[in-house]
């Protein structure tokens, strides 16, 4: 490594000038990585203000905060927040609905992008294919607060579409907005219906790498279309659903904010089945105003979030190294 | 970039010409479901933005409008203060926010997809740990109101989202695809690492700017939450946090009071500024949608 500077000179005696040359050396090379490594300082300095401080400004979990005193000259109160948010039944409630719902929308998210890529793969004509793609992208181009609209045209109590629909039926109107027990279909719905589009690309992108000669070969053996499917699409799509399923398992105690707020319009009646963990945080920082239970329940997720995207990565990297983040 | 089948499968065998014609039918009737069900939620938004206020209150939303009427956008064109304030801020802050993110996370990604980079290792470490592990909102809150002071400006709605360590991510894997040789003989003709970046690098890597461009605009077009967050004052938000207060109260479009309200056209002009807020990402995308599909399957499976 040092052949630039060969040790010529060796003994006691030059110690001094051989240190000074190291330093010499180690400013040099500084130097030339000046360049480089000054295009990345605002984006370091950006994600340390961004990123890092809030991470160590995590502590005030274990604080009573007062705005007054800030972080570091807030009083230490040790567990009693958590004491406090635990001993509610909101962190089971929370905790529960977070797993629960985006368990319901990993899996039948998963199912609906396989079967849209499917789809999609079927389709020869060219110009049928780029519109369906155009659609499907559609809903994943609007904001969260845009679904929250199309979602109160179509469920407000006076009439929504679907209560005029019921009524031409002539069923009863249903209160939506006030009835929980409908909500966690409702809400699986709208999830699937804005991001199964978006996600059936990785998968058809995944079905056109395979090699059309499997398929032949299929065909010559008489296999029917439901038979290629089943015995070599799905098969060969395995290791990416695995591992872009995995990857969502290990985002499972992070809520998709904008869709519970939005959607249910934050109504206080389906706290019941639609309350997760980021909208109770927010709940307690801004409307609320305890931050103590926000800040508690904020480290909660963070940390079993962590563990579990640690978990979920470290079994993604067993199966395929170019998959895992790290 | 669009992803279709290669013409490979086309010829249908003919021994089965009666199922295939089944099956071709079936599948065309399946893709126009399923166009309708993601294109008709906002076929009902615009139908009802062009009906009249009155058949709204009547007979409610309906695929098409059952009194045609332009009332609520010829409202919404004479009271444009609020309106008008909202699409500026929400304009700047996508353009500010895109141009600069885009640049930014290139100068941050470009280094980190250096091989004879010393720094690469702990920067890269640096930089996607983010993704893993982050102190949630209220310490961030904390930090961005109380610590640098961004409430009620419009850094509030710029800065959070400026790096995003998954676009960070995009470009330096397209980055180091880019042949070690493009860079070698650059610096071989005395290219600085900056005049190699902005003149070569970015050129050569339009096809990730694309992508990481209209990702990030539509975050920042899209966004509500950092309004929802940090702003009080109204000269300040955005056009989808408008969209959140107006869907409870009317009164935020003529909040210049200067006109006495005469049964404002409440219904339709909630879904005319809707339909106006989403305008202009409907018409971004159509244009980068090529990039949108490949940049996607990028992110998705790395190499």
């Amino acid at each position: 490594m040092n052949t630039a500077y060969p040790n010529q000179v060796s003994g006691p005696a030059d110690g001094g000038l051989q240190r000074a040359e190291r330093k010499y050396r180690g400013v040099k090379r500084l130097l030339r990585d000046a360049p480089l490594l000054s295009m990345t300082l605002p984006g370091v300095l950006l994600l340390l203000v961004f990123a890092y401080l809030p991470m160590f400004g995590i502590v005030i979990a274990f604080k009573n905060f007062r705005v007054s005193d800030g972080i570091w000259g807030s009083e230490w109160v040790g567990f009693a927040n958590f004491r406090y948010l635990f001993s509610s039944s909101d962190a089971w409630r929370i905790t529960f609905n977070t797993l629960f719902l985006n368990a319901l929308f990993i899996a039948f998210g998963t199912v609906a992008a396989v079967a849209l890529a499917l789809l999609m793969n079927e389709i020869r004509n060219r110009w049928l294919n780029r519109v369906l793609q155009s659609f499907l992208f559609f809903p994943y181009l609007l904001s969260w607060v845009l679904v929250g609209y199309i979602v109160f045209a179509l469920l407000r109590m006076e009439n929504g579409l679907v209560n005029n629909a019921l009524a031409a039926l002539g069923l009863p109107p249903v209160n939506w907005y006030m009835e929980s027990k409908y909500w966690p279909a409702i809400l699986l719905l709208v999830s699937v219906w804005k991001s199964a589009g978006y996600n059936s690309i990785i998968y058809l992108a995944a079905m056109l790498g395979i090699n059309p000669e499997y398929y032949e070969a299929a065909r010559i053996d008489g296999a029917s279309k439901f038979q290629q499917i089943s015995r070599i699409k799905l098969p060969l799509l395995a290791p990416v659903l695995t591992m872009m399923t995995l990857l969502q398992i290990g985002r499972i105690f992070y809520a998709d904010f904008g869709l519970f707020y939005n959607v249910t319009r934050d109504s206080g009646m389906l706290y019941e089945t639609t309350d997760v963990i980021d909208t109770y945080v927010f709940r307690m920082l801004r409307t609320v105003g305890d931050i103590g239970m926000a800040s508690s329940a904020g480290f909660y997720q963070a940390v079993v979030g962590f563990l579990l995207v640690l978990l979920s990565n470290l079994i993604v990297r067993r199966m395929d190294k170019d998959n895992a983040l790290f | 970039m669009h992803l279709t089948p290669s013409e490979r499968t086309a010829e249908l065998t003919p021994s089965q010409p009666r199922r295939a014609q089944v099956g071709k039918l079936f599948l065309l009737l399946a893709v126009a479901a399923i166009g309708a069900i993601c294109v008709l939620p906002l076929v009902i938004v615009i139908s009802a933005s062009l009906s009249s206020e009155r058949s709204l209150v009547e007979w409610g939303y309906s695929l098409l409008p059952r009194e045609f009427s332009i009332a609520a956008y010829a409202y919404l064109w004479h009271q444009p203060d609020q309106l008008a304030a909202s699409y500026g801020i929400t304009t700047f802050v996508t353009v500010t926010g895109t141009l600069g993110g885009l640049l930014l996370s290139s100068l941050l990604a470009y280094p980190l997809a250096r091989r004879d980079f010393r720094w690469r290792r702990p920067l890269s470490f640096y930089v996607f740990f983010t993704m893993l592990f982050n102190g949630g909102l209220v310490p961030t809150y904390i930090v961005v109101s109380q610590v640098l002071h961004l409430k009620d400006t419009v850094w509030a709605l710029i800065l959070p989202y400026l790096i995003v360590p998954w676009f960070v991510l995009l470009l330096r894997t397209f980055f180091a695809m880019l042949p070690v040789e493009i860079i070698e003989s650059a610096q071989m003709d005395g290219f600085g690492e900056y005049r190699l970046f902005f003149r070569i690098v970015l050129p050569l890597s339009t096809p990730v700017l694309a992508t990481v461009a209209l990702f990030a605009s539509l975050n920042y077009w899209n966004d509500w939450f950092l309004a929802l967050l940090y702003i009080d004052d109204r000269r300040l938000l955005p056009l989808q946090y408008l969209l959140v207060t107006i869907i409870q109260n009317i009164e935020a479009i003529n909040m210049s009071a200067n006109t006495v309200t005469t049964a404002a056209p409440a219904e339709s002009v909630r879904m005319a500024t809707a339909v106006l807020a989403i305008g202009p990402i409907v018409f971004v995308y159509s244009f980068l949608q090529k990039y949108f599909v490949q940049g996607l399957t990028v992110g998705a499976i790395k190499g």
